[in-house]
């Protein structure tokens, strides 16, 4: 079968569930399309050939003995991004300073996606640390969008995202610790949801910001993302704060229907720095969805502009907690010279890390150090409650919020790195949801007179993904 | 600019960051410091006297569980990451003279 990439996930997992697709066949027409096309958009740091060879002779078997009935992404290939451990299978974060990090544990989401009989076919490019918006800080060089190579991708989840995009994996696991599933998904024209804080366990996910992180999916269409959050959601008791709630059947969502959905558009997410074209095609979804029988009307969200600065606060702060690991004695890269024990702490991690992971560990030393820790960091905390009251408001009017992913579609490769102050713009509309650690989905809505695509954003309230999916659903049936 | 990052500051810094700067990437560190904590002074406009600080987005506690071991032995595998190990330990340089 000559099209198999270019099925969706949920698709693919039919046939080989009826037996008309073998997952041998399913995993070598991948691998191929990697071999192809990946030496021209670079979504993967690590192919795993080998590995995904013998996992889908693993997984076949498990099908043909029964073992995998009732799991539809049995036998379906998957993308990992490079910061989820795979065990025995090289894990970089995309950086120098972990350039050689074989895991000895699988992390769980990778864990309960390979039960679910998942073949992973490799590790994907990613934004040092996960820390930028275009996938431009990796070690391995950029990632290039498939709509358009001379455009990044987005990020940080920017090889994942590009990977569904180019028909390089049937879908793809990313991490989201300020929109760095949602934005990429968007500008790669493709299906991404972060959900709410505490879903999908984080052990496992290499820590950038701890209290905002969370692993999500990046997929063809909204049908296959409920599948594969069904899978690795649910409680974890090796991560302390993922949430103790039953199991839930996202895909039980997919349900034609927004009649009783109030949708609110925030009328400060349409100001000045929207780019046009961005906005009539957000307006022209909020149109569907008013046309498919939600109720739709614009409000004040207030304080947008302030999450920008408390998150980049809250998440330099956590980060620069969070790297101190990597100080070249259990694992990752050692500087060659150095004198004692403090140089070599010191000039492993100052060659090992780029510029913006440097950059952000140095504001996160600064704002936690004495003098300065309440002026910034508790500030920042302070705001963030406010902002999370303001969101309280907001969803006790409204089940949706719907809104723009990003303000322009995906800039040009080399355009984005030199001003980071306007890099961290570009997040003003993903970022206050991981602060308030509220579910968010984008889902493509259109493209701009350059061909790029266009993403909308619908957010609910906290463990209300059943109203988003139901909703991103109903948008993508009628559209 | 309204901060001012000085030589010193970006010393401390390096020193809690533990990373050691050249002297072009500290003037780059200077400014880009001082614009961003210009930028994070935008929420002092905000009066946030009588708001608690949160730190998670709900209300999460401490999740206590019996003290068991529940991994197996593997040692070796740990090591191969060492950049450095002897006899079964992490070789790091020398502390103390």
């Amino acid at each position: 079968m000559s099209n198999i990439t270019e099925l969706d996930a949920l698709t693919l997992g039919r046939e080989i569930a009826s037996g008309n697709i073998k997952v041998r066949e399913a995993t070598e027409s991948y691998l191929s399309s990697i071999k192809a096309k990946d030496e021209q958009y670079n979504c993967y740091v690590t192919v795993d050939e080998e590995g995904a060879m013998k996992a889908a002779d693993e997984v076949q078997a498990r099908i043909d003995k029964g073992e995998l009935d009732g799991s539809p992404l049995a036998g379906v290939p998957v993308a990992v991004k490079d910061n989820m451990c795979t065990e025995g299978l090289l894990t970089t974060c995309s950086s120098k300073i972990l350039y050689n990090f074989v895991p000895t544990y699988e992390s769980t989401a990778v864990g309960k996606l390979r039960d679910a009989g998942a073949v992973i076919l490799g590790k994907t490019n990613m934004d040092e640390f996960a820390m930028g918006s275009t996938t431009e800080t990796s070690y391995f060089g950029p990632t290039r969008n498939p709509a358009n190579p001379e455009h990044v991708p987005g990020g940080s989840s920017g090889g994942s995202a590009a990977a569904v995009a180019a028909g390089e994996c049937a879908y793809a696991l990313g991490s989201d610790t300020g929109g760095s599933i949602r934005q990429p998904a968007s500008y790669c024209g493709v299906v991404g949801i972060k959900p709410t804080y505490g879903t999908v366990s984080r052990y496992g996910l290499i820590a950038y910001g701890s209290s905002l992180d969370q692993i999500g999916p990046l997929t063809r269409n909204v049908s296959d993302a409920a599948a594969v959050l069904t899978a690795i959601s649910g409680h974890d008791e090796r991560d302390s704060t993922s949430v103790d709630k039953p199991a839930v059947d996202y895909t039980q969502s997919l349900v034609k229907d927004v009649k009783d959905i109030r949708i609110g558009i925030p009328r400060d997410y349409f100001g000045e720095g929207l780019d046009p074209e961005v906005a009539a095609a957000v307006r022209g979804a909020a149109d569907v969805l008013k046309s498919a029988g939600a109720s739709v009307e614009e409000f004040d969200l207030s304080l947008v502009n302030y999450a920008i600065p408390a998150y980049y606060t809250i998440a330099a702060a956590e980060a620069s907690s969070n790297l101190e690991r990597f100080d070249g004695i259990k694992y990752g890269y050692r500087t060659e010279e150095y004198a004692g024990l403090h140089n070599m702490y010191k000039k492993s991690r100052s060659e090992g890390f780029g510029a913006e992971v440097k950059r952000r560990i140095m504001l996160g030393s600064f704002v936690l150090s004495s003098g300065y820790y309440d002026a910034y960091y508790l500030k920042a905390l302070k705001v963030k409650a406010l902002i999370k009251k303001a969101f309280d408001d907001a969803f006790s009017k409204y089940d949706i919020i719907l809104g723009p992913v990003a303000p322009t579609t995906a800039p040009k490769l080399g355009e984005s790195l030199a001003d980071p102050i306007k890099m961290y713009l570009g997040d003003i509309y993903t970022i206050s949801v991981n602060l308030a650690g509220l579910p968010g989905i984008s889902v493509p809505c259109g493209t701009d007179s350059a061909g790029l695509p266009i993403g909308v954003q619908l957010l609910a309230d906290c463990f209300q993904e059943e109203k988003l999916f139901r909703t991103a659903y109903t948008y993508e049936s009628v559209k | 600019m309204a901060n001012i990052i000085s030589d010193e500051t970006i010393e401390y810094v390096g020193i809690l960051a533990k990373l050691e700067l050249s002297d072009e990437e500290k003037e780059a560190a200077k400014s880009d410091m001082g614009r961003m904590l210009d930028y994070i002074d935008m929420l002092g406009e905000l009066d946030t006297d009588d708001v608690e600080p949160m730190s998670h987005a709900f209300p999460v506690q401490n999740v206590f569980r019996e003290d068991v071991v529940t991994g197996t032995d593997i040692r070796d595998q740990i090591l191969k990451n060492a950049p450095e190990e002897k006899d079964g330990m992490f070789v790091v340089p020398k502390t103390f003279d």
